[in-house]
C-alpha cells in the first residue's frame, strides 16, 4: 500500500513539475509578443492563443501534484483541531462520496469532448493563425486520469492514518517560505529549551 | 416534492455543511455541481432513447452497455466539461501564474533586507522612524509578491527583532508587520483583484485603477497611525540609537536609495503603468513583470538553480490551487443558477425591503465573518458571487463593491480564530511575544480598515476617479 501511495505521489509530481516549467515559456513567449508589437511592430498572430493554452495546461496538470502535497484549500478550522484517525476517516468518506464521483466524470465526459475536438481538427477562434486546441482538450483527460490515481493513493493515505494516527507525508523538497522558516524557528526554540 | 429553487438552497446548504468537514472545497464544489446537476437536467426521454431502440435480437451485452450508457447520458456531464474549459481558456485568469511567479522569484531576491535597511536609515528622523520603515517595506515587499505569508514571517524575522531591540512595544511591532503585510492582496497588481474580475465579470484593468488609491488610503491611514501614535507615546516607540541605525552621509544613502528601494519600485510601477495606461494586457504585464524579477534576482546575486526550482514548483501548486477552485465554482455556480437559486436569494432580499446602504453593510458585515474562518481564495471564488446578481437591484456599482470586498478581506486575515498574519508571526516570533499581545497590535488596524471603508462610502470618487480618468465612464 505504501509502495503505491509512493508510486502515485512520483508520477503526480513527475507531471505536475514538468508542466510547471511551462511558466518560464509562458513568460517568454508572451514578453516576446510585447517585444516584436512594440519594438518591431508586427505583433504575432498566435501569443494570446499560446498563453492560454500553456495556463490551463499547466494548472490542470499540477492539480494532482497538489492534491498529493496536500495544497488544495479545505475549510479547516475545525478538521485541524481533530486527531489524525478522526480526520483520516472523514477524508475516506469524502472521497469516495465525492472525489472519485466527480474525477471520473472529468475522464469520461472529457473523453466524448476531446474525442470530438480531435475528430474536427479544431482550432482556436481566437486568432486567425490557426492555433491547433484539439491536444489543449485532451488535458482534461490526462489531468483527470492523473487525480483518479493520486485519489486511490489518498484513499490508501486515509487507511494508514487510521491504523497509525500519524498522516503519511509525501516526499517534497519544496516549501513556502513560510513554512521554512516557521519550522527553522521551531528548531531553533526546541535547541534552547530542551 | 421539493421545487427546483428549494433544492436549490438546499445546495447550498448541504455545501455550507460539507465545507466544514474540511475536504478539499474545489471537490466538494465539483461534486455537489455533477450530482445536483444530474438530478436539474434529468431527462427520461434522452436517457433510454438508444436503449428503446434496440432491436429485440440485442445481446445481453449490449442491452447491458446501453443501459449503461444511456445512464450516464445527462447534460450536466457536458456542462462540466464546458465550464472547465471555460475556467482553461479564461483570459483574465492567465495572469494568475504570472504574478504568482513574479512574487515567487521577488521573494527569494534577497531584496527584504536592503530595502528594510535603507528605509531605516532615510526616516530616522521621523517619529516611530522604524516602524515607518517596516510598514513602508512591508507595502512594497507586499505589493511585488503578493504572498502574505512570505512578507509576514521575512519582515517578521527580520524587522520585529529590530523593533524590540529598539524597545518598541512588542504588540505595536507585531501590528505593523502584520497589517503591512497583508496589503500584498489589495494593491494592485494584486491577484486577488484578478480572481475578483474573473468571478463578476469586471474589468480588471478598471478594478486596478479603482484599487489604487483606496491601497493608497489605507496605508496612509496606517501610517498616521503609526506615527500619531509614536508621538502621543514616544515609550512605544523609542528613537533608535546610533548603534541600530547608523548615520550615514547623503550620498551614501541616496546610493542605497538608488540601489535597494528604486529597481523594486520601478518594476512594480513598470508593470501597474504598463496596464493602466493600456500598452499591455494584464497577461503580458504579468509576464513582463516575471521576467524583470528573474533580472532583478540575477543583479543582486540571488537567483539559483535551486531558488528557480522553488518558485516554479510553488508557482504549479498556488496556481492549481486557486483554478481547481474556479473548476469546482463553476460547475457549482451554473447548476445552482439553473435551478433557480440566485432567483430565489434575490427575492428575498428583496423581501426584506432595505436601502442600499443597509444592504451594504449587510453584506460587507456577511464577507467580514466569513474572513473568521475562510480565507480570501473561497470567499472571492464562492461566496462573493452569490451578492453579485444583487448588486444592480441596489444600484451598486460591482467595481465599487469589489474595492470594498477587497479592503473588508484584509481583516481576514487579521481576525482570529483565522488569523493568518498573527499565526505566520507567531510562527517565527522569540517566545516571548504572546499571540495576544500580536492580536491586541493588530485591533488599531482593523479600526484603520474600517475607517477607510467608511472613507470609501462616504467620497465614492476615491474608488471611481482613476478609472474614470483613465477609460471614461
Amino acid at each position: 500500500m505504501i509502495g503505491f501511495i509512493r508510486f502515485a505521489d512520483n508520477l503526480s509530481a513527475w507531471f505536475g513539475k514538468a508542466f510547471a516549467w511551462l511558466i518560464i515559456l509562458m513568460a517568454a513567449g508572451t514578453g516576446y509578443e510585447v517585444f516584436v508589437r512594440y519594438v518591431l511592430n508586427n505583433p504575432t498572430a498566435w501569443a494570446l492563443d499560446v498563453s492560454f493554452i500553456m495556463y490551463g495546461t499547466l494548472f490542470m496538470m499540477g492539480g494532482a501534484y497538489t492534491l498529493s502535497r496536500g495544497g488544495h484549500v479545505r475549510g479547516d478550522f475545525l478538521y485541524r483541531l481533530w486527531q489524525p484517525h478522526t480526520q483520516a476517516k472523514v477524508d475516506l468518506v469524502l472521497y469516495i462520496l465525492f472525489f472519485f464521483p466527480g474525477v471520473t466524470a472529468l475522464v469520461f465526459a472529457g473523453w466524448q469532448y476531446a474525442e470530438r475536438s480531435w475528430r474536427f481538427g479544431e482550432v482556436s477562434v481566437n486568432s486567425p493563425a490557426g492555433v491547433p486546441i484539439y491536444q489543449f482538450k485532451t488535458v482534461i483527460v490526462v489531468a483527470g486520469i492523473l487525480l483518479f490515481i493520486q485519489g486511490i493513493a489518498q484513499v490508501m493515505r486515509c487507511i494508514v492514518a487510521m491504523r497509525t494516527n500519524e498522516w503519511l507525508e509525501a516526499d517534497e523538497d519544496v516549501f513556502e517560505t513560510e513554512d521554512i522558516l516557521i519550522r527553522q524557528a521551531n528548531v531553533v526554540e526546541r535547541g534552547h529549551n530542551p | 416534492m421539493m421545487t427546483d429553487p428549494q433544492i436549490a438552497l438546499m445546495m447550498l446548504g448541504l455545501f455550507i455543511i460539507f465545507v466544514f468537514m474540511g475536504f478539499p472545497i474545489a471537490f466538494t464544489l465539483m461534486a455537489m455541481g455533477i450530482g445536483f446537476g444530474y438530478y436539474a437536467y434529468f431527462d427520461e426521454r434522452r436517457m433510454w432513447r438508444d436503449y428503446d431502440r434496440l432491436g429485440e435480437d440485442a445481446s445481453l451485452f449490449d442491452q447491458w452497455s446501453t443501459w449503461i450508457e444511456g445512464f450516464f447520458n445527462n447534460r450536466a456531464f457536458d456542462l462540466f466539461v464546458n465550464q472547465t474549459f471555460s475556467v482553461m481558456s479564461n483570459e483574465i485568469l492567465t495572469a494568475v501564474p504570472l504574478f504568482l511567479f513574479m512574487g515567487y522569484v521577488v521573494e527569494r531576491a534577497n531584496i527584504v533586507n536592503r530595502l528594510f535597511t535603507t528605509l531605516n536609515i532615510a526616516s530616522k528622523n521621523i517619529p516611530g522612524s522604524m516602524g515607518v520603515a517596516a510598514l513602508i517595506t512591508c507595502a512594497l515587499f507586499a505589493t511585488a509578491t503578493g504572498i502574505v505569508g512570505a512578507v509576514v514571517t521575512l519582515m517578521g524575522l527580520l524587522a520585529l527583532p529590530a523593533m524590540l531591540k529598539a524597545r518598541y512595544d512588542p504588540s505595536f511591532a507585531s501590528g505593523i508587520i502584520c497589517a503591512g503585510g497583508t496589503l500584498g492582496i489589495l494593491i494592485p497588481p494584486s491577484i486577488m483583484l484578478i480572481v475578483y474580475a474573473a468571478a463578476s465579470n469586471v474589468s480588471i484593468v478598471r478594478l486596478y485603477a479603482g484599487a489604487l488609491l483606496p491601497g493608497l488610503v489605507l496605508v496612509g491611514l496606517y501610517l498616521v497611525y503609526v506615527v500619531g501614535r509614536s508621538l502621543l507615546q514616544p515609550s512605544a516607540a523609542p528613537k533608535p540609537g546610533d548603534d541600530e541605525v547608523p548615520d550615514v552621509s547623503m550620498g551614501q544613502l541616496l546610493l542605497m536609495i538608488l540601489t535597494s528601494f528604486l529597481p523594486l519600485a520601478f518594476l512594480i510601477l513598470a508593470v501597474l503603468g504598463s496596464i493602466l495606461f493600456g500598452l499591455a494586457t494584464p497577461t503580458e504585464a504579468a509576464s513582463i513583470g516575471a521576467l524583470g524579477s528573474l533580472l532583478l534576482a540575477v543583479i543582486y546575486r540571488a537567483m539559483t538553480w535551486e531558488r528557480l526550482r522553488q518558485s516554479v514548483y510553488l508557482t504549479v501548486r498556488t496556481t492549481a490551487m486557486v483554478c481547481w477552485l474556479f473548476v469546482g465554482s463553476y460547475i457549482f455556480a451554473a447548476v445552482f443558477s439553473y435551478l433557480g437559486g440566485e432567483h430565489v436569494i434575490s427575492e428575498f432580499v428583496q423581501g426584506l425591503n432595505l436601502t442600499p446602504i443597509q444592504f451594504l453593510i449587510m453584506a460587507q458585515l456577511i464577507i467580514f465573518l466569513l474572513g473568521w474562518p475562510l480565507e480570501w481564495s473561497e470567499i472571492i471564488i464562492i461566496f462573493v458571487p452569490i451578492f453579485l446578481p444583487l448588486l444592480h437591484i441596489f444600484e451598486i456599482d460591482p467595481l465599487f463593491f469589489g474595492i470594498l470586498v477587497a479592503l473588508n478581506l484584509q481583516t481576514s486575515f487579521l481576525t482570529p480564530p483565522m488569523a493568518m498574519s498573527a499565526y505566520y508571526l507567531k510562527g517565527i516570533a522569540p517566545p516571548e511575544v504572546r499571540l495576544t499581545q500580536i492580536f491586541a497590535g493588530v485591533m488599531p488596524f482593523l479600526v484603520c480598515v474600517i475607517l477607510s471603508m467608511v472613507l470609501m462610502y462616504l467620497y465614492p470618487r476615491i474608488v471611481f476617479y482613476l478609472p474614470e480618468l483613465f477609460y471614461g465612464r
